[in-house]
Order: C-alpha cells, then structure tokens, then sequence
C-alpha cells in the first residue's frame, strides 16, 4: 500500500483554479518530485498536504488514514516530517537542542515542567545528528550555522519522530550546485534505508533527474504527467511546458 | 436622550477627535517609518498645550490672527524641539533593540515631566479663549461653542493636508515607502537619517498643534502626558499602526463613542445604577479590545512588514558556571542574616527590591523567553494584591492563605485576558495587554464600594509572627528567591525551552507538532501567578493598596527594569529592579526633581548600555575571556 495517497485534490483562490483534481501516490522508500513551472500550483499542493491549507474537495490518506483538513501539527503527529524552502529552525539554540526540542515534542513532554530540557534525549539527538553528518557542529548555536548545515540541521530536526513520510518544499534552494546533490545524495540514501517516501518540489532539473525514482508534473492546477524520469523527460506536454509553448505562448497568438 | 441631545453629544466627540487624531496620526507617522513606539508622544502634546498657553496669554488675547499665530507657532516650536530630540537621542539608538527605544522614550517623558513642572509649576492653567469664536451657536436649540465647530473642521483639514504631503510630495511618497520597507528605500540611496529626523519632528509638530488647539477648550495639567499617550495608542492601534486615515476613523469613532457616554449619564436598570460617564475611562480600551479580537490589525491596517535585521539572536541559554552559582548562595546567605547587622529602614527598601525583582523577572519571562511584550503586567501584580487585601478585609482570611490564593486570583485574570492576548502579536499584543491592564485599573479606581475606589485599601497587615520587619523581610526574601528560582527553572525546563524554540520560529514550532499558542497561553497564566504573589507580598508590606498599584506606571516601572537590566539575560531584571528601587529611593529622597534626575539617568543607561547592565557586564567578561 502506498503511504501517502492523494484522489481528486482540488483548490481554488476565488476564480482561480489553483489545483484541479489531481491524483497520485508516494510508495515507501520512494522519492516523488513535484515539478512544474511557476504558479502551476505546487505550494498549493504541499500545503494541502502538509494541513496549512484545507482542500476544496478530495482526499489525502497517509497509510490508509484520512488526513485531509488536519492541522500541521496533528499531522506532524501521524508521522509527516516537513522542511522548509527558507530553513525555519530556533536560532537561539544550538545545533542539538534544536533536535532535542522536536524529541521532546515528539515524546509528548512538552508540558513538562521538571527535568532540564538539555538533559533530555541527548543521545536521540546525537544519533539523529550523526546520521545527516553534524554530529561535529552538536554545540554550536543555531544561528552562526552556514546555509547548507542549516539544511541539514531541518532535515534532522524532520527525522525526529521517526516520520512515514517527508515533505521537503525545494530542499536545496539557495544552495551551492555541489552542496545541492550532496544533501540530495545523504536524503536519498536515509529514506532508502529506512522506508521513508518523500515528496519533494523542486526547480533545479539536476537535482531532479538525479535523485527522483519518480516525477509528476503540474501545470496550471492540472497533473500533466506522472511516469520515471525518462518518460518525463521524453513527454510531449511535458517538453512543451518547459521548453516553450504551453502555458507561456499558447494564448499569444 | 432627545434628539437634540444626540446631536450636540455627536458635535462633542467630534471636536474632541480633532486634537486625538493630530497626536496619534503623528504616533502613526513616526511608528510607520521609524518603527519607535514613541511613549514621549503624550508629553509632546503636553508641551504644546504648555508653551501655547503662555503663548497665547501673552500675545494671542487680542485679535483672531495673533491667537492662531501663536498656536501654530507653538506646534512648530514642539516640532523643533521634536527635531533636537531625534538628533540627540533616537538617532543614536535605531541600532537598538526595539525595546531600548521604548525605554529611551520613557526616559522623555520622566524629564518633559519635570520640566514642565519646573517651567509652569503644579497649578492647572486655563489658558484665554480664542477671540472672535466666544461665544456659542444654536444647535436645535441648544447652544454649542463656536470654537468647538471651528475643531470640528479642522480635523478633517488636516486629514487633507497630511495627506498632500503624503501623496503630493516627493518626501511623502519616500515617507510612504519607508513605512512599507525601509530597508528597500535605504538601498536605493535615500538618507535614511534626514528621512527619519524629519518624520519625528513632523509628528512632533501634529502632536503640538493637536496640544495647542486645545488650550481654549481645557487647562493644562501635569497628567495629560499620560492620559494622551494611552489614548492616541488606543487610537493608533485600532485605525491600524501607520495607517493615517485609520487614526482619523478611530478618532471620530472613540471621540464620539466618549461624548455619548459622558452624554448618557446613569442608566437605572435591574434595580442598580450604572454610571455611563465613568465608563469613559475605559470605554476606548474596551473598544480597542474589540476591534484587535475582530480585526488583529485594525481598521484599516495591513499587517506590518518584518523588519529584516531584528537584534541579534540570543546566544544560547546556559547553566550558569559553579563560581557564579556560589556568588549568588553567598549573596543569599548574606541578605538572610543581613537584618542582624542593620537598620529597618534598608530592610524596607529590600523587600521593595525582593518583590518588585519578583515582579521583573516574571515581566522577563513574558518578554524574553515567551517573546510576548506585556505594558500592562502591573494588572496581575495589582490583582494579587487587591484580592489579598480584600480577603483579609472582607472575609477574614489569614495571610497564610491569600499567599496562595492571592496567586490563584491573579493567574485567573491572566488565563481570562490571555486568551485573547496570545491571539496577536507584537506592539498589538503588547497595547491589548495595556488595555486589559488600563480595565482592571479602572475597576479597582471606580467601585468604591468594594476596593475602596481611588483612596484605596488600609490595614491589611501581616499576622504577629511575620509583623516584625525583620521576620516579613526573611519571609519576602525565601518568597521572591523561590519564585525566582522557579521561574528560572522552568525556562530550561522543557515548558520553557519548547516557548523558546515557538519565540525564534513559529512555523518550526508548529512543523513539529506544538500547540503554541496554548503553550504561550499557559505561560501567560503562569507568570500571572507569579506577578500575584509579588502583589501579595507587597500589600502586606505597605499595609495598603491603592489603584495605583496597578497603573500605568508600574506597569512602565516593570519594563524599566527588565531592559534596564537586560532582556537577553536571566539575572538582568533581578538586577534591573534592584538599581530601579535603589535609584529612585535614593534620587527621590535627595532631589525635588528626582522624575527628571531618573529619566536622564535612564537615558543615558541607554545610550551606554544599549544590551542592559548585565548584558554589558556579560560582553565585556565574555570579551575578557576570549
């Protein structure tokens, strides 16, 4: 069974039809990219997913289980680990408390008014930064982080209570190419070993073509193809949307 | 009310909403562009009325264009004195943290006090009428001033012309884009510092004509800084922070919604009375309260731009270092056995530093940790000690029980106003706040019968054995020590660190499953709690308690003393409130000038110590040992 399932997902912003019945399914272990031009209706998308926005109509099921018009938060709890375009992470903490704090949420414990919060889950926390390579950097505060550590940093903070699936929004915006596929390479690598199905968007075509076991493609709110990347790469609408044509030059004339 | 009533209450609220609009469309300006919530703005307004006064009785009796030369000369006179100020001070403080300029601005409105008081003395002053508007109009047959219909048009006047200038000129239109992005019109190449100067004294100028207008209308007093100021916050915020027309809305809405209330009176209903004209004195905080649950930005606000460079990050938070730990264990050893070696009158002036180092740090917990700015604490300080006072009055019951149920009393107000007070954020939060504070004033100030109105409260004393100074100082000091040490514990408790972590980024916080606003919603109540049983203590301290205990001002006192000793740090408000108490014990019992002595002091504490005392001491140790 497929661990995130979405049927006849459908958003619209007043009279624009941001996302139009659209269907697909992430498999576990798998990495599915979300791609498409601008203002095709990704973020919509990943937001209804990730519970910030409630859907017109349609269903998203993780593991067989209704999620759809969940809080973040509640969804979070099911087992979706997110991160973000602009990294979002405490900039006051260090690189550990940060994972320490998603543990401590993750383990309900967020109301607890006794144990010093740096005492708890430490080791969790290490191991969690040691599987995306910052075990080095556990002391440092947050804030003083490069960018692409900062990356790493969410990405770890994501693992925290061990999600089904991730949602990760252009996971290396702002990057440097090289940096880029390395955090590709370290997410494709963890997800395949643990099960773990990823959603990810993503501007970047090399990352892409690179990393995804599978694409689909939106274009003005409607799924235009869904297939392995060369059957992406080789479809006719598809060449159409990004090379020229399609959604650009098709009322022009 | 017949209808002529209604109509001659309308024309009051709307000559009243003249001169409000002036001052808080000047608020708005200067809020906009510099995003400095000016505290001084009020005692702007005060010396306008001041200077206009003088003005006016010495050369404004004769004829209509010596009067109205004299009041606008004395707008431009506070808009220079505007200037002078921005140049000085503010200028040299934008780096700041946005608070420390909130202090720096308090500092003002301690010394314009004095002054002020100094210039013109204590005496209200009734300044001449403007000649040819003496007399009064017929109104459906009742008669209302001439002046008063002059004020009506001139707000509206004004509404146009700031709006040319806004709209018509070329440094409107850079004002109007600094209030969206200031970053984005100083990388464009506009002097940002002439930009800013030149806001502050345009505002200052609104806010001393908005004074000097009303001088035929009403005398100028002392307290008018103050009243002004929470009433052109009110007005800022529910037209909406930096939105002109919204200030003039919200104006006529409140001037008018005022004028009815004076205008209606006593109502008789369900058998008790209730007295219309002193619900003015809250009627706009309700108002206010309404419009930010409704409408979070206001009326006709949009919700501000983020400021791209806030100040800088806290480092992370710490345990502190053994030799320190052993500092403070020492420092409590010795304040325990201090009352051997001295006199009562220090130990009275300690407890006064125990409770209110009780009060700051749980104000702290508020500002720093929670990252939720309150200027109406001193409401759950007041409400623990009212509730105490009166249960020992009303009911009978011992001090040892309203130690805990003073608390109580005190975090049920707080989960009350609470609630609707972590549904907003920044200054908007921190004005509800002040306007919940301002309705709990107003209740223990009117309901006579039960707390005692504005005489307040008396003999509310300890039981025998804490009666002795010496026993209610030992009982004060283990008191505040614990509750500071609990709030200290609780911030690197997982409670706190998980309010930490929802300060530095809310989207994370809800990425990974927590409720923050319930969260900050209990931390509300628990500081509230806190704040309580400082009020408890200090009633039993002082054996009285009067409304005061919760106004305005001490709410002011508390931030004061937090930034005082430093935001980013957890020993800064114990250490802040400790310099407070001292300074002001000490500069009051010297000088007869001692607000002004205070507010210099305060100002160039700002100046030189820009992070607070510790935080200064912290920077230069850490320096030291790097």
């Amino acid at each position: 069974m497929s661990v995130l399932a979405v049927r006849d997902l459908a958003k619209a912003f007043g009279g624009v039809q941001a996302v139009r019945d659209i269907s697909f399914a992430v498999d576990s272990g798998e990495l599915l990219a979300l791609i498409g031009p601008n203002g095709a209706g990704k973020t919509t998308c990943f937001n209804m997913l990730n519970g910030q926005l409630r859907p017109d109509h349609g269903s998203v099921t993780l593991d067989g289980r209704e999620i759809t018009g969940l809080k973040p938060r509640a969804v979070w709890r099911l087992g979706v680990g997110r991160t973000f375009q602009i990294t979002a992470t405490f900039g006051s903490m260090t690189v550990r408390e940060n994972v320490q704090i998603a543990l401590i949420s993750h383990h309900r414990r967020a109301f607890s008014f006794w144990p010093r919060a740096r005492d708890l889950y430490g080791a969790e926390a290490d191991a969690l930064l040691a599987r995306v390579g910052m075990a080095e950097q556990a002391d440092r505060p947050a804030a003083v982080l490069a960018y692409g550590d900062l990356k790493r940093l969410e990405l770890a903070v994501a693992l925290a209570n061990a999600p089904r699936l991730l949602l990760m929004d252009e996971p290396t915006a702002g990057m440097a190419p090289k940096e880029r596929v390395e955090l590709m390479a370290l997410v494709a690598g963890i997800v395949r070993a643990e099960g773990i199905a990823v959603l990810f968007t993503e501007h970047d075509m090399d990352v892409v073509f690179a990393h995804a076991d599978r694409i689909i493609v939106l274009n003005r709110g409607e799924l235009i193809a869904d297939g392995k990347p060369d059957a992406v790469r080789a479809d006719p609408r598809v060449q159409q949307v990004y090379l020229g044509g399609g959604s650009t030059f098709g009322h022009a004339g | 009310m017949t209808l002529a009533d209604i109509t001659i209450q309308l024309l009051n609220g709307l000559a009243g909403a003249s001169s409000l609009f002036l001052v808080a469309a000047g608020l708005s300006l200067i809020f906009g562009v510099t995003r400095i919530v000016n505290f001084a703005h009020g005692s702007l307004f005060m010396l306008g009325v001041y200077i206009a006064y003088s003005l006016t009785d010495q050369f404004g009796r004769g004829s209509p264009l010596a009067f109205w030369s004299c009041v606008l000369a004395a707008g431009v006179a506070v808009g220079v004195i505007g200037f002078v100020v921005e140049i000085l001070l503010l200028r040299r403080i934008y780096q700041a943290p946005e608070l420390f300029q909130l202090l720096a601005t308090f500092g003002l409105v301690l010394v314009i006090k004095d002054v002020v008081l100094k210039l013109w003395g204590p005496e209200d002053l009734l300044g001449p009428r403007a000649p040819g508007l003496r007399g009064a109009v017929q109104v459906m047959g009742k008669s209302f001033p001439e002046y008063d219909l002059v004020l009506i048009a001139v707000g509206p006047i004004m509404l146009g012309l700031i709006w040319l200038v806004l709209n018509r000129t070329r440094w409107g239109v850079l004002v109007r884009a600094a209030t969206q992005d200031r970053d984005m019109v100083g990388a464009l190449g506009v002097n940002q510092a002439w930009l800013f100067t030149g806001v502050f004294a345009l505002g200052s100028f609104l806010a001393g004509l908005g004074g000097a207008l009303q001088v035929p209308r009403e005398p100028a007093q002392l307290f008018l800084d103050i009243t002004v100021i929470s009433d052109a916050f009110v007005v800022v915020v529910v037209g909406g922070l930096g939105s002109i027309p919204g200030a003039f809305l919200a104006a006529l809405l409140i001037g008018v919604i005022k004028a009815f209330c004076i205008g209606i009176g006593d109502v008789q209903a369900f058998g008790t009375t209730f007295s219309f004209s002193k619900f003015t004195l809250v009627v706009e905080f309700v108002v206010m309260a309404i419009v930010l649950v409704i409408r979070p930005w206001g009326l006709l606000g949009k919700p501000a731009g983020e400021p791209r460079h806030t100040a800088a990050t806290e480092a992370p938070l710490k345990p502190l270092p053994g030799w320190l730990v052993l500092g403070f264990a020492g420092l409590g050893a010795a304040l325990l056995v201090l009352p051997v070696f001295t006199q009562s009158y220090l130990l009275i002036l300690l407890i006064d530093v125990f409770v209110f180092a009780l009060f700051a740090a749980s104000l702290h917990f508020l500002m720093g940790p929670a990252g939720m700015v309150s200027f109406g604490h001193a409401a759950y300080l007041g409400i623990g000690a009212y509730a105490a006072a009166l249960m020992v009055l009303r009911a009978g019951i011992p001090m040892e029980a309203t130690l805990a149920l003073g608390p109580l009393a005190a975090a049920l107000g707080a989960l009350l106003f609470g609630w609707f007070v972590v549904r907003l954020s920044g200054v908007y939060l921190a004005m509800l706040t002040l306007a919940f504070a301002q309705i709990v004033w107003s209740i223990a100030f009117q309901w006579d019968g039960f707390t005692g109105g504005s005489n307040g409260l008396i003999g509310i004393w300890p039981p025998a054995w804490a009666a002795e100074k010496e026993a209610f100082y030992h009982l004060s000091l283990v008191l505040c020590a614990a509750g500071l040490l609990a709030l200290r514990h609780i911030i690197f408790a997982p409670f706190g660190a998980i309010l930490r972590a929802g300060r530095d980024s809310p989207l994370r916080a809800d990425a990974i499953g927590i409720d923050l606003r319930r969260h900050q919603w209990f931390a509300f109540t628990l500081v509230g709690a806190f704040a309580g049983l400082a009020g408890v203590l200090h009633v039993f301290s002082k054996g009285s308690i009067s409304p005061e205990t919760l106004g305005i001002a001490r709410s002011v006192d508390g931030l004061v003393m937090v930034l005082l000793g430093g935001v980013q740090t957890l020993t800064g408000p114990v250490v802040g409130a400790g310099v407070f108490i001292f300074l002001q014990d000490e500069i009051a019992r010297r000088v007869e000038f001692w607000r002004a002595i205070l507010g210099l002091v305060i100002i160039v504490l700002v100046l030189a110590f820009p992070q607070g005392i510790v935080g200064f001491l912290r920077g230069r140790f850490m320096r030291a040992a790097a």
